[in-house]
């Protein structure tokens, strides 16, 4: 009887709030999960003269971090750094240091200056990303050159337009995370 | 677990950004396109990796990309003459590609000739592989250039062993672990590899940029003897690297050199094969120049030290 006056009444987007609850697990795990998927995903990408992948990994990370404030801890880019630095080709402890960097100038200033919708977003990301690479590149353990620099840029733009695509599949990562697919009871 | 509706990214304003939208795209794609076309014409090369990705990634079993590796057309022609073909004087522009392309060809034929034939000269006295691999993986976003390859120690590996290709040399084994190895590819900008002219025997270093280019340092400095077009191969210097296997091409002129193109380019490359190090004495007495520093940490030998 209910069902046939308003279907939609007893379920969110997460689907029905009915004798159905979220996974703590997936709640939880997605975040991380996807971020070391993207960080071991440019891995495989066989990139012999340059870098032409983006930084996948801190891509993802700088993703959820603007896209959801609070779901990652502060300390996040301590454990997913190491993952990155296994795969990345940097030298151990780069990305540890500029994850954790990234998080907490972005905790300071969203904390003075809360910002929210897409262009702030893809401008903080790509600005984030844009010096991550750059700082990179300061740190990987040759004199950088402006040949080095030069050959960054489309790395570099590729990062930065990869943004929006990466935000829609955060959006639906989210989604994935938050659906009610524990049966309570 | 539900974000907060304050801290929810407002994407229902995207409607009011729309003639903004049009604007900053219509902008950052001409931007883009105008550094995109001067990297390209630039330094033609710069994309072949991304070829080379593009190609691995739609060809699932890898065995179909030889055919496809060998043609000289690409990506980057093709994104040249999509953003001209948008302008408004583009029948002059299409000139000018035309002939500019026809030019590429006909430099591209000069030069692979040039190196089919260096290489048939060359291959001769083949030495045992260690080990044939594929290569498995690249540090594709660092600035660092290394790759993977599916063998280690277990396949016999050892750190300093040169990897090449079927074209000539691709690097030298870095790091060995159980099962891979991490290769230091010619192209990093802390390799350093003695060459010599394979036409005569000019000596030269030929450092990587970092950029996909080798830099060719010559030893005896005055008047510069290369030529563009000249092949490089190793010289056996230093002992990792049996000599007369092809490195690179001469591309541009420099005072001291000169700018060289790889010959073996790695993303372009089916098989590797590992092989051993040549000749372990001048390795271990290190009289000669090294090929390679790993990092500064690293004592350098005397013939290094001498071009820095």
């Amino acid at each position: 009887m209910m069902e046939r006056l308003a279907p939609a009444a007893r379920s969110d987007r997460y689907g029905s709030r009915i004798n159905r609850d979220q996974s703590p697990w997936r709640a939880l795990s997605v975040p991380y999960l996807t971020i070391m998927l993207a960080s071991l995903l440019p891995f495989v990408l066989l990139a012999d003269v340059m870098p032409i992948a983006p930084p996948l990994g801190f891509l993802m990370f700088i993703g959820w971090r603007i896209m959801r404030p609070g779901l990652l801890p502060l300390w996040a880019g301590v454990p997913l750094g190491v993952f990155d630095d296994l795969f990345s080709g940097q030298p151990f402890g780069s990305a540890i240091l500029l994850w954790s960097i990234t998080m907490i100038i972005i905790e300071l200033i969203e904390s003075r200056f809360p910002w929210r919708g897409f262009w702030p977003d893809w401008f903080t990301a790509g600005l984030g990303t844009t010096l991550y690479i750059l700082a990179a590149m300061l740190v990987s353990g040759t004199e950088p050159t402006a040949a080095m620099g030069l050959a960054a840029l489309p790395q570099i733009a590729l990062a930065i337009l990869l943004y929006p695509f990466l935000a829609q599949l955060i959006a639906g990562l989210d989604r994935f995370r938050l659906s009610r697919s524990r049966r309570i009871g | 677990m539900a974000p907060s509706a304050s801290r929810l990214s407002g994407f229902s304003k995207k409607a009011q950004y729309s003639v903004f939208t049009g604007y900053l795209l219509a902008t950052l794609g001409a931007l883009i396109g105008l550094g995109l076309l001067a990297l390209s014409l630039w330094q033609p090369s710069t994309f072949a990796p991304l070829r080379g990705a593009a190609q691995d990634a739609v060809s699932p079993a890898g065995e179909a990309t030889a055919a496809v590796r060998s043609g000289s057309g690409g990506v980057v022609d093709t994104i040249a003459a999509y953003w001209r073909a948008g302008s408004q004087n583009a029948a002059l522009r299409e000139e000018v590609e035309i002939a500019r392309i026809r030019l590429a060809e006909a430099e591209a034929v000069a030069a692979e000739n040039a190196r089919l034939k260096a290489l048939l000269a060359l291959a001769q006295g083949e030495i045992e592989p260690v080990a044939t691999t594929r290569l498995i993986g690249s540090s594709s976003t660092s600035s660092r250039r290394f790759a993977y390859v599916g063998v280690g120690r277990t396949d016999g590996i050892e750190p300093g062993m040169p990897v090449r290709s079927a074209r000539g040399v691709v690097g030298r084994i870095l790091e060995v672990a159980r099962n891979s190895s991490r290769v230091l590819l010619l192209t990093d900008s802390e390799s350093v590899l003695p060459v010599r002219r394979a036409s005569d025997d000019t000596v030269a270093f030929a450092e990587g940029r970092g950029d996909g280019l080798l830099r060719i340092r010559l030893i005896n400095l005055g008047l510069n003897p290369l030529a563009e077009g000249d092949i490089f191969v190793t010289s056996g210097a230093g002992g990792y690297y049996r000599p007369g296997v092809a490195v690179a091409v001469l591309t541009n002129l420099a005072s001291d050199g000169g700018i060289a193109r790889l010959i073996a380019d790695p993303s372009a490359t089916d098989f590797v094969s590992v092989e051993p190090v040549f000749d372990e004495a001048a390795v271990s007495t290190a009289s000669t120049a090294s090929e390679v520093r790993i990092d500064d940490d690293t004592a350098v030998s005397p013939g290094t030290q001498a071009i820095e």
